[in-house]
């Protein structure tokens, strides 16, 4: 606070600064921000400048220091050549990152079209059906990418990684170049990523008053110039904002890259760096998680300066008003069917698909009675026809244990997650403006900034030995360091929501609490939990959908003690044995979908959700 | 029964500095305004009192016992300084019933659940919302909530009140209303009451004195018909009353025997010594600005010595009263008449206007040089 000059001049009191300090001490308040924020230092910030520091430190074997040139711990260069200048650092850094950035580019210019129109026809035309419809669009966002990956593989894959897939067992010759790679990873992104762009701008054309439009018409523009010259402009920040995101998310998506890429080579930033941390040298693996942490950060510093230009904006849109509905005339047929053709491609299709090779004996084959088994569900070992050497998932220890894993590890890195995103969230509404309130925000804002394999990266960097002499065990390879990721990747998001919530309980309802004479835990018993309680469910709701989708993040982590249904699932595509990854992409599917339905009945919007 | 002193309240929010030096004392049993535009500080002197704000500079005492001092960063809590506030958003607990919202404070005194329910209904029945008991919040109209508002802040028996535009939220029939409630209330209770607003006719119409703020600082403390008929300077005069006031530049020069000379579209005036104020008088001839009240320019339609000839620019009556645009030379100013009453446009009038009514300000200095006579 700025005591500038009245300050200054004070002599020393003594009672002042016994006072001062009383007051600092004997409010609660202070001291939950203080505890956070060393919390928050501590899970953010130091494990951060750990990683930097590895990527700068000399490791690994007697060979690996020969090489290197210095002695263990000593500071070296090594891996930053090796990454940036070397003769490997094509291999290693550039080509991926090409890959990475074309993938992201393209992704964008699908994606973004897409949810854009999408939103538009659903918020804005008179297009028939549209509450089953708005829900249906939704509906391939709530499917993890990862389990889109395995789709395109279900209905694309020929006989280069062994199986033949849908359309190849039909006889279609289906090229490299389509199943797997450039083409196949743009496309499995866009069909899950337009869902920020549809979430964002229809959201955007929700709160511009229909007048606006209206006006444009009155003033004689036809239907296209009013699209041009006064929606677009309006929903331009939103579009600009989405495209920043779905840049930044598809460059750093581990799950579908690898599903789609390893098998013929085809790596980007994120799988790459995986094969480095599995493999070694570590430290080149978080030289490359730190340059994809400076890409995003990039990214989404120039959102930020977008979102300068997007406030300016919320003032016209504020009013929300009454929206009349675009007649779209004869372009209801076209663009019905243009919606038709997503859904069956985005949803319909690749689901069933994926179910069905379930069912098949040999995927590829059809649907013949000869070809149709429960096997991949229930059978066992002995009745195992060709070579697999799994049971069906049911009867598979593996598989109980990955499920087990999977709500244990849902359920409480959510509430935990829920609850501390409450916690931020009060710090930092109840600290607008002030220095604790900004640096709370802006240290939970860190791990938004990296992608999920990096921020998993860096926490296995982290807590791979002990740390103050014990005092921080070792993690490694634990439940717990899986928890402790999971909950602080979704800081970011919680606190938002966190925030969100408390926003709505003014100020003003705790202080007249605390002139009735209730002191701090009183209010936080009495007035902000009672209140906060909804928004605290819905929060929960939404990081339990975004955890149990999660794989990117875990993966890293994962052993077969503490694996997941997604983790089990992608080893099991990576393995070959195509029908059992699908049979558990079906459950956590189910999962999913039972979330989402019990998270809409406490109101959980959606749009709203990672 | 509670007297609230402020000596040399500083606030600062950043490089902000909203109180400059505050100097204001509320006697006991006050019903003090603290009036002025937003953005003027008034709200933020409510906050010092309550305690919610804490002042970087000043002493704050409650009947002679500090409540604040900035020097050794002593602020008491606000809970222990015997006041209760209302919010201009009320600030009920949404999840509590009503009579939850009024016991909640009653219950944190620890009071027994007899002694709490007594208040709780002597409350309710002072507001006249015995019925709503059971009711939540949102289950209220606005009128009823500021009501619940009002009976929890007063539920507690504060020695002092505070009000934070309270009746802006209300439409302007349960305004009306609620300005006689707030009157009887704080006769029959005999608290002091501290009340902010910009709305003048709230201040002029409920205070017994009004503090009026221009840009952290006070530029007036006075009762309301002080206040009202003369205003400090030429701001106060132009944000107090409705239509505003007339005001006509001038030229004056003081007189030999210490009387005011003063020349203007409206003619020559002479003022006696004992109608100006302590303000210097500049040597010579200096400008000035007439002020007057429209409600005290009288029209007649005939002639007379004493009256003064002026062309009708515009009429517009409206029923109870008819405003009356006038034009005397280059000056335009305003008649406000009583009743219907119609003239032409461009049509010669005569208006008088009683020389004891009539402010006069130094346009240098914009201070007020000669008051009014208040009967």
């Amino acid at each position: 606070m700025s005591m500038k000059g009245t300050q200054a001049k004070r002599p020393f009191n003594r009672t002042r600064l016994k006072n001062q300090f009383l007051n600092i001490v004997k409010n609660p308040f202070n001291m939950i921000v203080f505890i956070s924020l060393i919390i928050l230092f501590c899970l953010i910030v130091i494990p951060l400048l750990q990683m930097v520091a590895s990527t700068f430190t000399a490791s690994g074997s007697k060979k690996e220091l020969k090489r290197i040139g210095v002695g263990a711990g000593e500071f070296t260069l090594y891996y930053w050549r090796y990454i940036l200048i070397s003769n490997m650092a094509s291999a290693t850094l550039w080509v991926p990152l090409k890959n990475s950035l074309v993938i992201g580019a393209f992704t964008v210019l699908v994606s973004v079209p897409l949810g854009s129109i999408l939103g538009w026809l659903m918020v804005r035309t008179d297009i028939p059906g549209k509450k089953l419809l708005g829900m249906l669009v939704v509906i391939p966002y709530m499917i993890p990418s990862w389990c889109k990956a395995l789709s395109w593989l279900a209905v694309f894959r020929n006989a280069t990684s062994g199986a033949n897939g849908f359309l190849a067992g039909l006889g279609i010759p289906i090229p490299d170049w389509l199943a797997y790679g450039h083409v196949a990873i743009i496309l499995c992104m866009s069909l899950h990523y337009y869902a920020f762009s549809y979430i964002n701008v229809s959201s955007a054309l929700r709160s511009i008053n229909s007048e606006l439009e209206e006006m444009g018409e009155i003033c004689g523009a036809s239907k296209p110039q009013i699209l041009k010259s006064i929606t677009l402009p309006l929903v331009l920040p939103s579009i600009l904002s989405s495209i920043i995101m779905t840049l930044s998310k598809s460059i750093g998506t581990y799950g579908v890259a690898a599903n789609l890429g390893n098998r013929i080579g085809f790596y980007t930033l994120a799988t790459k760096m995986k094969v480095f941390i599995n493999d070694g040298p570590q430290s080149v693996g978080y030289a490359m998680s730190l340059v994809l942490i400076a890409l995003a950060a990039l990214i989404i510093f120039s959102n930020q300066r977008i979102i300068g230009v997007r406030k300016s904006y919320a003032t016209i849109g504020g009013k929300g008003g009454r929206s009349t509905e675009m007649k779209l005339g004869r372009a209801k047929s076209p663009l019905m069917v243009f919606l038709m053709v997503f859904l069956l491609l985005a949803m319909v299709m690749p689901m069933f698909v994926l179910v069905m090779e379930t069912f098949q004996v040999t995927t590829g084959n059809g649907y013949g009675p000869d070809n149709l088994t429960l096997y991949n569900w229930i059978g066992t070992v002995d009745q195992a026809e060709k070579y697999t050497n799994y049971p069906g998932i049911f009867k598979n220890p593996e598989f109980m244990i990955s499920m087990w894993n999977t709500i244990r590890l849902t359920f409480i890195a959510s509430a935990i997650t829920a609850l501390c995103g409450q916690f931020l969230g009060y710090i930092s509404t109840r600290g607008r403006g002030k220095w604790y309130g900004a640096m709370t925000e802006q240290l939970v804002f860190v791990p938004y900034l990296m992608s999920g394999v990096a921020f998993s990266t860096m926490y296995c960097a982290m807590f791979w030995r002990p740390h103050l002499g014990g005092l921080i065990p070792s993690l490694y390879g634990t439940f717990t360091l899986i928890v402790l990721t999971s909950v602080v990747k979704h800081f970011p998001f919680a606190s938002r929501s966190g925030t969100a919530n408390m926003m709505q309980i003014a100020v003003e309802l705790e202080e007249a609490a605390d002139i009735n004479g209730a002191s701090f835990w009183r209010r936080m018993r009495s007035i902000v939990l009672p209140l906060a309680k909804n928004g605290f469910i819905t929060g929960f709701m939404l990081t339990f959908i975004s955890i149990a989708k999660e794989l990117d993040l875990i993966i890293i982590m994962m052993d077969k003690k503490t694996q997941t249904m997604s983790y089990l699932a992608f080893t099991y595509s990576q393995e070959g044995y195509n029908q059992m990854a699908d049979a558990i992409s079906v459950c956590v599917l189910f999962f999913i979908l039972i979330c989402y339905i019990i998270a809409n009945r406490f109101g959980a919007d959606i749009g709203k959700s990672w | 029964m509670s007297r609230i002193e402020l000596i040399n309240i500083n606030k600062y929010y950043g490089d902000n500095h909203v109180l400059k030096d505050l100097n204001l004392t509320i006697e006991d049993g006050d019903f003090m305004t603290l009036l002025g535009p937003s953005g003027c500080g008034k709200t933020t002197t409510l906050r010092v009192i309550s305690g919610l704000e804490r002042p970087q500079g000043g002493v704050m005492l409650i009947d002679g016992k500090e409540a604040i001092n900035a020097e050794n960063a002593f602020y008491l809590e606000p809970s222990k300084r015997g006041l209760n506030l209302v919010f201009q958003s009320y600030a009920l607990w949404p999840h509590m019933t009503v009579r939850q919202n009024i016991a909640f404070g009653l219950k944190i005194q620890k009071l027994s659940r007899a002694e709490v329910d007594k208040r709780v209904g002597e409350a309710l029945r002072m507001m006249r919302i015995e019925e709503y008991v059971d009711r939540y919040p949102n289950e209220l109209s606005g009128g009823q909530q500021q009501r619940v508002a009002i009976a929890r802040a007063v539920a507690s028996n504060p020695k002092l009140l505070l009000l934070d535009e309270p009746l802006s939220n209300l439409d302007a029939r349960l305004r009306i209303d609620m300005r006689s409630e707030l009157q009887r209330l704080h006769r029959d209770l005999g608290m002091t009451i501290i009340y902010v607003t910009h709305d003048q006719v709230e201040a002029l119409t409920m205070s017994t004195r009004i503090a009026l703020f221009k840009e952290g600082e006070l530029s007036q403390v006075s009762t309301p018909v002080e206040l009202y008929m003369n205003p400090i300077d030429l701001r106060a005069a132009d944000f107090i009353g409705n239509p505003r006031i007339n005001l006509l530049e001038g030229k004056a020069e003081r007189l030999a025997d210490g009387a005011l000379k003063v020349h203007s579209a409206l003619g020559d005036h002479v003022f006696a010594r004992q109608d100006l104020t302590d303000e210097a008088i500049p040597s010579g001839v200096f400008e000035v600005v007439i002020a007057m009240r429209p409600e005290q320019v009288q029209i007649q339609r005939e002639a007379s010595p004493d009256a003064l000839p002026v062309t009708v620019y515009a009429n517009q009556p409206a029923g109870s009263e008819t405003l009356v645009s006038l034009q005397a030379g280059q000056s335009d100013f305003l008649a406000k008449v009583l009743g219907l009453a119609h003239f032409e446009i461009n049509q010669t009038v005569y208006v008088k206007i009683a020389p004891d009514n009539i402010n006069v300000y130094n346009a240098e200095t914009t201070r007020l040089i000669k008051r009014a006579r208040v009967e």
